[in-house]
C-alpha cells in the first residue's frame, strides 16, 4: 500500500512537470530516464537461485545455430558460434561451436578409459583417475574446423559471420601433456605416427605424425576451467594446436603408435582437398593464418554516421600473429590495427580500429600477417592456386559491404 | 628430542626424488598410474585398419552377393539401393571421371585411395544407428558388395583380408600427401595497392536466401 501511494505520489509530481507543455514532458521522458527502474526499487533473486548461471533472458539469441540444409543428419554435422555477440578470445563453453560424426555420447567418466599401445615399450589402460594424476598444463588454443568458410568458396553464400565464420572457437584447456603420457609407454624406434581414435558411434580416427605428438598436443579434461562439455568430448579430448579441428579427437579413447599412417576414411574421402587438376592434397593439417572483422558484420549493422571502433579477430596455427591490417575501400588502402594482449600462439587475438564512417558506401576487411611472416590471401589467390571444389580451408580474406543504410552484406572481390 | 638435521635430511631426499620422476619421467612407468593392458584387453580395442596395406583386416571373408542381403538390410535407406544415395546422405557409386568437373562427385569409386579404408570404416561406423554391430564377414560381404557397385571388382569376388589390399582403387595415385602449403605469397601493401575504380564486387550473399536466421529461435529452414 505504502510504496503504491509512493508511486501514485510520483506521478503527481511528473505530471505538474505539464504546464511546460506536453513536448516538454516528451522530451524530459526521453532525456532524463528514472532514476531507478523497476529492477532498483524491489528485491532480486537470492543465491543459488541458478545453482549453475546461465545468461540473462534477454541473450536467448546468442546461441550455436546450424544449417538445416547443408548435412544429412544433425548427428553428422555443424553448428556455428555467435561471432557476432562475442567479446573476446574466449569462447564460452556452451557457444564453443560443434562438428560430430555420429552424435554426441553422453560417457560415463567412471568407465572411460584411455588405451596407448602399439609401439610402445609398455601398453597402457588409463582411468579419468589415472590421467589426473599426471603433472597438469593449462594451455588457451583455438580450434576451428577447415571447413569454415567452405560454403564461400565458389561465391559469398552467407549472408552472416556466424555462419561463415563460427566455426572457430577458443578455449582455456587443461590437461596432461601427450608426451608425458608417451613417456610413460614408452615410444619404441621405429614408432613414426600415432592413431588416435574417440569413443563416439563414428569411432573418429586419425593418423598424426609423432613429432606434433610430442611437440605440444594435450589430453585435456578441461576447459575454461570446468570439466569438458560432452559436445566437446568430455571426459576426455585430444587438443592439437594449430591443426585443422577434425584431428582433435573428441571422448579420446585410444592412442595406438605405428610406423606408417593409416589413411582412415577421414584422412582420405574426407579432410582432403581437391585441386582442379582432379588431385587431392592430404595430411593438410595446418589451420593457416586468418582474420575477420567481427564489428560490422551482417548481424551487427552501423547506426547511422560516426565514430565507431572496428573489432575482429585473428588466428593462426604457426604461431602468434604479428600484424593486423584493414581497409574501409576494398583493399586500396590498409590502416594496422591495435592488437589487444594477450596475443598467444594458436590462440584467437583480439584487433580494433576506431573508424568514423562518413555514411558512405564502404568495403571493410582485415588482413592478417602472422609470425612467419605468411599474409592472409584474397579469395581471389586462393581460387588461382585451388580453384573452388576443395571444400577446405578457405582461410581467405573477408570483405563486408556497408550500405549508406547501415547494412552489411558478405561479398567477394573480383 | 629428534634435531631438526635428522628430520630435514630424508624428507629433502624424498622430495628430491618426487622432483625428478616429475620433471624427467624419462623412464617408461615412472609414474605408475594405470594398469599395463594386457594381449587380451589390447585384442578388444584394437580395431584399426590400415588402408594401404591392409594391416589389421581379420580373418572372415564375404561374397558379393551376401554383401547385396545386407546392404538392403542395412544401408540402403540412406544410401539408396544401388549406392545412389538418399538425400544428403553419402552417394557410395558414380562421379568416375567428374574430379575436374565443376560439380565433382567423390565417391567410393571415384575417389576412395585404399579398398581397405572402406572396410574400417563400415566396420567402425555402419550402420549410423547401431556402429561397430556387424559381423567381421558381413562387414567384408558389404565392402564386396560396395566395390562391385563400382565396378572395380567381378561379382565372384570374395573380400577377405588378402585379396582387398590388392583391389586397385581408381583414384589411388592422385593424392599428394605432403602439404604444399603456403602457397600464395602477397605483400602486404599499404597504400594504392590497387585501382579504386577496379574495385569490384564478384558476388554478394545479398538476396541469396541460404543464411538461417542468427535471432531468435533456431530455424529450421528447408533443405536447398
Amino acid at each position: 500500500m505504502g510504496r503504491r501511494r509512493f508511486l501514485g505520489l510520483g506521478a503527481v509530481l511528473t505530471g505538474s512537470l505539464a504546464v511546460g507543455g506536453k513536448q516538454a514532458i516528451a522530451d524530459a521522458a526521453q532525456e532524463s530516464p528514472p532514476a531507478d527502474a523497476p529492477w532498483s526499487q524491489s528485491i532480486g533473486a537470492g543465491v543459488v537461485d541458478r545453482p549453475y548461471g546461465r545468461p540473462a533472458d534477454t541473450e536467448a539469441s546468442v546461441i550455436r545455430r546450424n544449417v538445416p540444409w547443408l548435412t544429412a543428419s544433425a548427428e553428422s554435422s555443424v553448428s556455428f558460434s555467435p561471432l557476432q555477440d562475442l567479446h573476446g578470445i574466449i569462447t564460452p563453453n556452451g557457444l564453443f561451436f560443434e562438428r560430430h560424426h555420429a552424435g554426441r555420447p553422453d560417457i560415463d567418466p567412471a568407465q572411460h578409459k584411455l588405451m596407448i599401445h602399439g609401439l610402445v615399450e609398455r601398453p597402457l589402460l588409463l582411468t579419468m583417475k589415472d590421467i589426473m594424476r599426471f603433472p597438469s598444463v593449462s594451455r588457451i588454443h583455438f580450434i576451428e574446423c577447415p571447413a569454415n568458410g567452405g560454403m564461400n568458396w565458389r561465391a559469398a553464400q552467407m549472408n552472416s559471420l556466424q555462419f561463415s565464420h563460427g566455426m572457430v572457437s577458443c578455449a582455456e584447456w587443461t590437461g596432461v601433456k601427450l608426451s608425458t603420457l608417451l613417456e610413460e609407454t614408452g615410444i619404441r624406434n621405429q614408432a613414426k605416427w600415432a592413431m588416435v581414435e574417440g569413443a563416439d558411434g563414428a569411432h573418429m580416427n586419425r593418423s598424426l605424425p609423432l613429432d606434433k605428438c610430442l611437440d605440444d598436443c594435450l589430453v585435456v579434461y578441461a576447459q575454461n576451467g570446468e570439466a569438458l562439455r560432452p559436445e566437446q568430448g568430455y571426459p576426455l579430448r585430444l587438443v592439437v594446436p594449430g591443426w585443422e579441428g577434425n584431428v582433435n579427437i573428441k571422448w579420446l579413447r585410444r592412442i595406438k603408435l605405428g610406423e606408417k599412417p593409416w589413411h582412415t576414411r577421414e584422412e582420405t574421402s574426407k579432410y582432403t582437398d581437391l585441386m582442379p587438376d582432379g588431385t587431392s592434397r592430404g595430411f593438410t593439417w595446418l589451420i593457416d593464418a586468418k582474420s575477420v572483422v567481427t564489428f560490422p558484420c551482417p548481424e551487427k549493422p552501423l547506426d547511422g554516421p560516426g565514430l565507431y571502433e572496428i573489432r575482429g579477430l585473428a588466428w593462426t596455427g604457426n604461431g602468434k600473429i604479428k600484424r593486423v591490417d584493414v581497409t574501409m575501400d576494398g583493399g586500396v588502402n590498409w590502416q594496422s590495427a591495435r592488437l589487444h594482449e594477450p596475443v598467444l600462439s594458436k590462440a584467437l587475438t583480439k584487433f580494433t580500429l576506431p573508424w568514423r564512417w562518413d555514411g558512405r558506401p564502404a568495403l571493410v576487411a582485415s588482413r592478417v600477417i602472422d609470425e612467419t611472416g605468411y599474409v592472409q590471401p584474397t579469395i581471389a589467390q586462393l581460387r588461382a592456386q585451388r580453384g573452388s571444389n576443395s571444400v577446405y580451408h578457405n582461410n581467405s580474406i573477408q570483405t563486408w559491404q556497408v550500405k549508406p543504410d547501415g547494412s552489411v552484406f558478405n561479398v567477394q572481390l573480383a | 628430542m629428534y634435531s631438526s638435521r635428522k628430520i630435514c635430511l630424508p624428507i629433502i631426499a624424498i622430495l628430491l626424488a618426487c622432483a625428478a620422476s616429475l620433471a624427467g619421467a624419462a623412464e617408461p612407468g615412472s609414474f605408475g598410474y594405470g594398469s599395463v593392458a594386457t594381449p587380451a584387453q589390447i585384442a578388444g580395442w584394437d580395431i584399426d585398419v590400415r588402408g594401404e596395406d591392409g594391416t589389421g583386416l581379420p580373418s572372415g571373408k564375404g561374397t558379393v552377393d551376401r554383401g547385396a542381403e545386407v546392404y538392403a538390410e542395412q544401408c540402403a535407406a540412406c544410401h539408396g539401393t544401388f549406392g545412389e544415395g538418399e538425400g544428403r546422405f553419402p552417394k557410395l557409386v558414380g562421379g568416375v571421371g567428374s574430379l575436374r568437373d565443376e560439380r565433382p562427385e567423390p565417391t567410393v569409386g571415384s575417389y576412395w585411395p585404399f579398398a581397405p579404408t572402406l572396410w574400417d570404416y563400415i566396420n567402425r561406423a555402419m550402420p549410423m544407428q547401431a556402429p561397430h554391430t556387424l559381423s567381421a564377414d558381413d562387414v567384408y560381404a558389404l565392402t564386396a558388395y560396395i566395390l562391385n557397385l563400382n565396378d572395380l571388382v567381378p561379382h565372384e569376388f570374395v573380400a577377405d583380408r588378402n585379396s582387398l589390399p590388392k583391389v586397385k582403387m581408381r583414384n589411388r595415385d592422385n593424392f599428394i600427401w605432403t602439404d604444399p602449403r603456403p602457397d600464395t605469397m602477397t605483400k602486404p601493401c599499404m597504400n594504392d595497392c590497387v585501382n579504386a575504380a577496379d574495385v569490384r564486387i564478384s558476388s554478394t550473399a545479398e538476396g541469396r536466401n541460404l543464411t538461417p536466421r542468427t535471432t531468435g529461435p533456431l530455424d529450421t529452414m528447408q533443405q536447398k
